[in-house]
C-alpha cells in the first residue's frame, strides 16, 4: 500500500511523499535518555500520531520536531533536506507550527489579537511603521487580518472574536490555540494532546475540525494523543513509543495487534 | 407617497419590485451580511445583478415554471436572492424551518414535491441527501457553503457560486426566457409557500399569492411609515412568515436595507452594531434580555446598582407616557433626560435599540413587566397580532396606543367580525389563496366569502375598538363544574416570571387545574449561584427543594391573580410539578415557533398527568429524548409534586360564551 510516492487511505484521500523525517533521533539530557535512536516519516497530507504511556518522551519527539530541542544524536530531514540545528522560530518560519499540552495563550489579549500573533512569521513592515499603521504595515495588516478571519470563520469562533482568552472555557482556549496555529498557514502542525481535559462533546468537535483542517487546507497533522479512541479514529498512521524507544509503527489496525504496544499499554515488567 | 403614484399596477411581483429597487435607488445598500468580521453590503442594483445570475443558472439547470424549490439555511443574503431567483423563473419558492430534522425535512419536500433544493451548508445538505432516496421528484442540489462539500458526489450536487457562474455564461441563452417568465409573473400567481409549524398534526403548505405580499407589505409599511432609509436585522427563521414579510414584502417594497448576522451566536453584537430602526422579536427574546440585564445588574457594583434603579423607576412611572406624547411635568421630564444620559441611552446602546422607530413583538403574549420596561425606555415596543394565513398583519398597535394587554386595532384593509362561540374571523387583501392539496382544511379554515377562522377567542374592547385576545379557541373548554378553562391565560402569568421558561396547565373536564412548569435554566442557574446552591444538572436543580419552593411561590401569586377575574377564578393551579426536562421541538413537545403542543405533552407524559391528579406525593419517570444529532436516549427521574394555595371563590357557573 505505501510506496515512495505515498498511498491511498482507507477514506479515499491521496497521501504523498515524505514531508519530514527523523532520522536515529536520540535525545539525552545529562544521563537521562528521553529519546533513544528513533526513525520514522511524516507524510505530506497525512494525520500521523505518536501515542504511549506517561513519559514514554513523545512531547520531547515533538520538541525536537519544532526545534525546542537540539538531538544529542541523529538528523532531522524537512522538504528533502537536512535541517541544521535551529531556534524555534526559524522552525516556525519553514512552516511548522504547533499547540502546546498546557495552553499557552495570552490571557489578557483578545481572541482576535491572540490569532493575529499567529500571523507574526508573515510580517515583515518595521516596528515604527506598524505602530502609525502607515503605508505597506497598514495593507500588510489589512491581509493579514483577512487570514485571521477566514481561520476564525472555519473553526466557528467569531462569537468570542473580542473576548479576553482568559474568560474563555478549557475548551475554547484550545480551539483558539488551534486558531494561532493555523493562522501560521503551516505546511505541517504540531497538536500536543489536543483533548486534554476536554469532555466528549469536546473531543468530538475537536476531531472534527482537525479533520476538517486536514481535508479543506491540506496540512500535515502530528499529533500527540492519550485517548486511544481518538488516535485511531483520526490518524492515518500511528508511531507507538515507551521508554523512549519505538516500539510501533503503522495504520491504527496494525498497531492495535502489535504485541509489544499491547504490553506497553496493558503493563508488563521491565 | 411616492410609492402610491406609481400604482400598484404596474409592481405585481417581488422581481417587479426589485427591478424597481434597482433602478429608483440602486446606489442604496439592500443587503448586509457581516462576514470576515466584516460588514459586507451589497446594493440594490447589485442585488439584482446577483439574482439574475442565480436565476439564468436555475435556467439552465433546467428549472420550470411551476417548480418548487426548497430554501433551508439561516438568514444569509444568498439565500434571499434564492428565493427571489426562484420567483423569477417562475418557480415557488419554499423556505424550510434549518433545525428541522430529516424527516420533518422529507415530510415537506415531499408534500410539495420539490425538484430543487438550496441549502445554505453541509449540514442541511447532509440532510437532504438522507432523505432524497425516498423523494421522487426530486433532482438537484444547490449549496452555499463548500466547507467540507469537496468529497461529495456532484452528479446532482452543485455549488451555488457555480450556478450563478454558469448562469452568466449562457447569459445570451436564457436571457430572452428569464425575461418573458419575470414579466408574466401576475397578481395571482404564487409568491411563496410556507409551512405552518402547526401545533397539532402535519404542516399546511400555505400558498400566499404576490397580491398577499405585496399589498400586505403596502399597507402596512404605510402604516408605520416605514422608509427606505431603515434597518433590519434578519435573524428570525426564514421558514417563518414574519421573515418573509419584513425581510422580503416590506424590504423590497419600501426598499430598506435587511441586514444578516454573522451567526445565530454573534447575534446580540451584531444588533448592537447595527442597531436597526425596525425591530421585530418574539416575547422570549425580550423576556431573554431583560433576564441577562438583570443577572449583571445582580453582578453590579453598589453605586450603579442604586443608579439603575432609580432611574428605572422614574423610567416606569412616566416613559410610557412621554413615549406616548402625552403631558408630563417639566420636572419629571428633566428627570427622564438625565435618566436617558445615566441609564437607559447607554442601556439601550448595550442592547442595540438605540435608533428602534418601530418596534413590534408578536406570537405569545408578553409579559406586562417586560413590555413596560421597554417601552419605560423609550423604545417604541407594539404588538401585533396575526398569522401565516393572513400574510402576518391581522391587528397591530398605532403609535400612541399601545398597551400590553390588547393587540390593537384591524391592520389596513383588514375586516374582522367575533362568532357567536367568540372565535375570531378575519378577511383581507392578505389572505391566503389555500392550503396547498388540501381542500379540506382549506374549506375548514376559509368559508366562500373569504373569511379566515383564526382559531382565537377573543373580543374587542369597548371604547378604544382594540382587540384582545383570551386563548385558543379549541383550548378554551370547561372544567368538571362548568367553569371556564383557559389554559393559555395562567400559563402566560407563569411565564412571565423569569424563573419559569415554559408551563402547561390541564384541567379540561376536571375538578381543578394542575401544571407542568419548566424552570428557566439561565435564571435559575443564576439564583443558585448567588445563593450557594449546588446542582450538577438541570434535573437535579429543577427538583432541588429550594427550587420548588420558589416555584411554588409564583404559582400561589398568579392564583391570587386568576381569582380576581370572576370568569376564570376556576383555573388556580391545584397542584404542580417542575418537568425534568425542558420541553423541546426535536421530542414534537412544541412546534419549531415554541408553542406548546398540548395533546401531545399530556399524552407523552401521561403518568405526570395521572399523578397530578391522584394525590401521589412523587412519581418516577422515564422519558425518551432526542439529540441534536437524531439518536434517542432515555432521562429517568423521581419528580416531586407540590400542592400549591389557591383562593377559594364562590363556583360561578358560567358556560363559556
Amino acid at each position: 500500500m505505501k510506496d515512495s510516492q505515498g498511498y491511498v487511505t482507507a477514506d479515499g484521500r491521496q497521501i504523498g511523499g515524505v514531508l519530514m523525517e527523523m532520522k536515529n533521533i536520540t535525545l539525552k539530557f545529562g544521563g537521562v535518555t528521553a529519546i533513544s535512536d528513533i526513525s520514522f516519516d511524516v507524510r505530506e497530507g497525512e494525520i500521523r500520531a505518536i501515542i504511549g504511556p506517561n513519559g514514554a518522551g513523545k512531547s520531547s519527539m515533538l520538541n525536537v520536531i519544532s526545534g525546542f530541542y537540539t538531538p544529542t544524536v541523529g538528523e532531522v530531514w524537512y522538504k528533502g533536506a537536512k535541517r541544521p540545528p535551529m531556534k524555534p522560530y526559524e522552525v516556525a518560519r519553514m512552516g511548522v507550527a504547533r499547540t502546546f499540552q498546557n495552553i499557552a495563550l495570552f490571557e489578557g489579549m483578545s481572541v482576535l489579537d491572540n490569532v493575529m500573533t499567529g500571523r507574526l512569521t508573515h510580517m515583515n513592515a518595521s516596528i515604527p511603521a506598524q505602530a502609525l499603521w502607515w503605508g505597506p504595515a497598514r495593507a500588510e495588516e489589512m491581509e493579514n487580518r483577512e487570514k485571521v478571519e477566514k481561520v476564525i470563520d472555519f473553526l466557528e469562533i467569531q462569537a468570542i472574536r473580542k473576548t479576553p482568552v482568559g474568560r474563555l472555557p478549557y475548551g475554547l482556549k484550545k480551539r483558539v490555540e488551534l486558531a494561532r496555529a493555523l493562522a501560521a498557514e503551516p505546511s505541517i502542525l504540531l497538536l500536543d494532546e489536543p483533548m486534554a481535559g476536554m469532555n466528549v462533546e469536546e473531543k468530538e468537535d475537536m476531531s472534527r475540525f482537525i479533520l476538517d483542517v486536514n481535508d479543506e487546507f491540506g496540512t500535515t497533522i502530528c499529533l500527540i494523543e492519550h485517548d486511544m479512541g481518538v488516535v485511531m479514529d483520526l490518524s492515518d498512521r500511528v508511531v507507538v513509543m515507551d521508554y523512549g524507544k519505538k516500539i510501533g509503527d503503522g495504520t491504527p489496525d496494525e498497531v492495535r495487534g502489535n504485541q509489544d504496544v499491547i504490553d506497553a499499554y496493558l503493563g508488563v515488567p521491565h | 407617497m411616492a410609492h402610491m403614484a406609481e400604482g400598484v399596477e404596474g409592481l405585481r411581483s417581488v422581481p417587479a419590485l426589485l427591478h424597481r429597487n434597482a433602478t429608483q435607488f440602486g446606489s442604496a445598500p439592500a443587503y448586509r451580511e457581516k462576514e470576515y468580521g466584516i460588514w459586507q453590503s451589497w446594493t440594490w442594483a447589485e442585488t439584482e445583478q446577483e439574482i439574475e445570475a442565480l436565476a439564468l443558472g436555475l435556467l439552465n439547470l433546467g428549472v420550470n415554471e411551476g417548480d418548487f424549490i426548497a430554501v433551508i439555511g439561516r438568514n444569509r443574503p444568498t439565500l434571499y436572492w434564492s428565493m427571489v431567483a426562484a420567483q423569477s423563473v417562475g418557480a415557488i419558492p419554499v423556505p424550510l424551518y434549518q433545525d428541522a430534522v430529516a424527516e420533518e425535512m422529507e415530510y415537506v419536500l415531499d408534500h410539495c414535491g420539490a425538484r430543487f433544493a438550496i441549502v445554505a451548508d453541509q449540514e442541511q445538505a447532509d440532510k437532504v441527501i438522507e432523505v432524497q432516496d425516498d423523494l421522487h421528484q426530486f433532482e438537484h442540489l444547490i449549496y452555499v457553503d463548500p466547507r467540507g462539500m469537496r468529497k461529495y458526489d456532484h452528479a446532482h450536487l452543485h455549488e451555488y457560486s457555480h450556478v450563478q457562474e454558469q448562469g452568466r455564461a449562457a447569459r445570451d441563452e436564457f436571457i430572452n426566457e428569464l425575461t418573458r417568465r419575470r414579466d408574466k409573473l401576475g397578481y395571482d400567481d404564487t409568491c411563496v409557500m410556507l409551512y405552518t409549524s402547526g401545533t397539532t398534526g402535519k404542516p399546511k403548505g400555505v400558498v400566499l399569492s404576490n397580491r398577499n405580499i405585496v399589498e400586505t407589505a403596502r399597507n402596512t409599511s404605510d402604516f408605520d411609515h416605514l422608509r427606505e432609509d431603515d434597518e433590519i436585522l434578519a435573524y428570525l427563521p426564514m421558514a417563518w412568515v414574519g421573515d418573509f414579510i419584513f425581510s422580503i414584502g416590506q424590504a423590497y417594497w419600501t426598499g430598506f436595507c435587511v441586514n444578516c448576522p454573522e451567526s445565530a451566536e454573534t447575534m446580540m453584537t451584531d444588533l448592537k452594531e447595527i442597531a436597526p430602526s425596525y425591530y421585530f422579536a418574539p416575547p422570549r427574546v425580550f423576556e431573554t434580555q431583560l433576564t441577562s440585564i438583570t443577572i449583571r445588574m445582580e453582578d453590579a457594583g453598589k453605586l450603579k446598582q442604586r443608579m439603575f434603579h432609580y432611574f428605572m423607576g422614574h423610567a416606569r412611572k412616566v416613559g410610557p407616557n412621554i413615549l406616548d406624547g402625552e403631558s408630563v411635568g417639566l420636572v419629571d421630564r428633566i428627570k427622564y433626560k438625565l435618566g436617558e444620559l445615566m441609564v437607559y441611552g447607554p442601556l439601550k446602546n448595550a442592547l442595540g435599540f438605540s435608533k428602534v422607530r418601530v418596534g413590534y413583538t408578536a406570537g405569545e403574549a408578553i409579559g406586562p413587566e417586560i413590555f413596560d420596561f421597554y417601552r419605560s425606555l423609550g423604545i417604541n415596543l407594539k404588538q401585533l397580532y396575526g398569522q401565516t394565513e393572513a400574510s402576518v398583519f391581522i391587528t397591530q398597535q398605532p403609535d400612541g396606543q399601545v398597551r400590553s394587554d390588547t393587540v390593537g386595532v384591524p391592520s389596513p384593509g383588514v375586516e374582522i367580525k367575533i362568532a357567536e362561540n367568540g372565535e375570531v374571523f378575519y378577511r383581507s387583501p392578505g389572505t391566503f389563496v389555500e392550503y396547498y392539496k388540501n381542500a379540506e382544511s382549506t374549506a375548514d379554515t376559509k368559508d366562500a366569502e373569504g373569511w379566515v377562522a383564526t382559531g382565537d377567542a377573543g373580543f374587542f374592547e369597548e371604547g378604544t375598538g382594540h382587540l384582545r385576545i383570551i386563548d385558543r379557541a379549541k383550548d378554551v373548554g370547561q372544567m368538571a363544574d362548568g367553569a371556564l378553562f383557559a389554559p393559555k391565560y395562567v400559563e402566560n402569568k407563569l411565564k412571565f416570571y423569569p424563573n419559569i421558561l415554559e408551563a402547561v396547565v390541564f384541567g379540561a373536564g376536571r375538578d381543578r387545574c394542575t401544571a407542568f412548569i419548566n424552570i428557566d435554566l439561565t435564571a435559575v442557574g443564576n439564583w443558585a449561584e448567588r445563593n450557594n446552591i449546588a446542582y450538577a444538572s438541570y434535573q437535579e436543580l429543577a427538583q432541588h427543594p429550594r427550587v420548588l419552593e420558589m416555584v411554588q411561590g409564583h404559582v400561589e401569586e398568579v392564583n391570587v391573580s386568576v381569582a380576581q377575574d370572576d370568569m376564570l377564578s376556576g383555573c388556580q393551579v391545584h397542584r404542580f410539578l417542575i418537568l425534568h426536562k425542558e420541553l423541546d421541538a426535536d421530542d414534537g413537545e412544541m412546534t419549531r415557533t415554541r408553542k406548546v403542543r398540548r395533546k401531545i405533552i399530556g399524552e407523552k407524559f401521561a403518568d405526570l398527568v395521572r399523578a397530578l391528579y391522584d394525590g401521589s406525593d412523587e412519581i418516577y419517570t422515564e422519558t425518551e429524548v432526542t439529540y441534536e444529532d437524531g439518536r434517542k436516549g432515555k432521562i429517568k427521574a423521581t419528580l416531586q409534586i407540590r400542592d400549591a394555595k389557591v383562593v377559594p371563590v364562590v363556583p360561578a357557573k358560567v358556560a363559556a360564551e
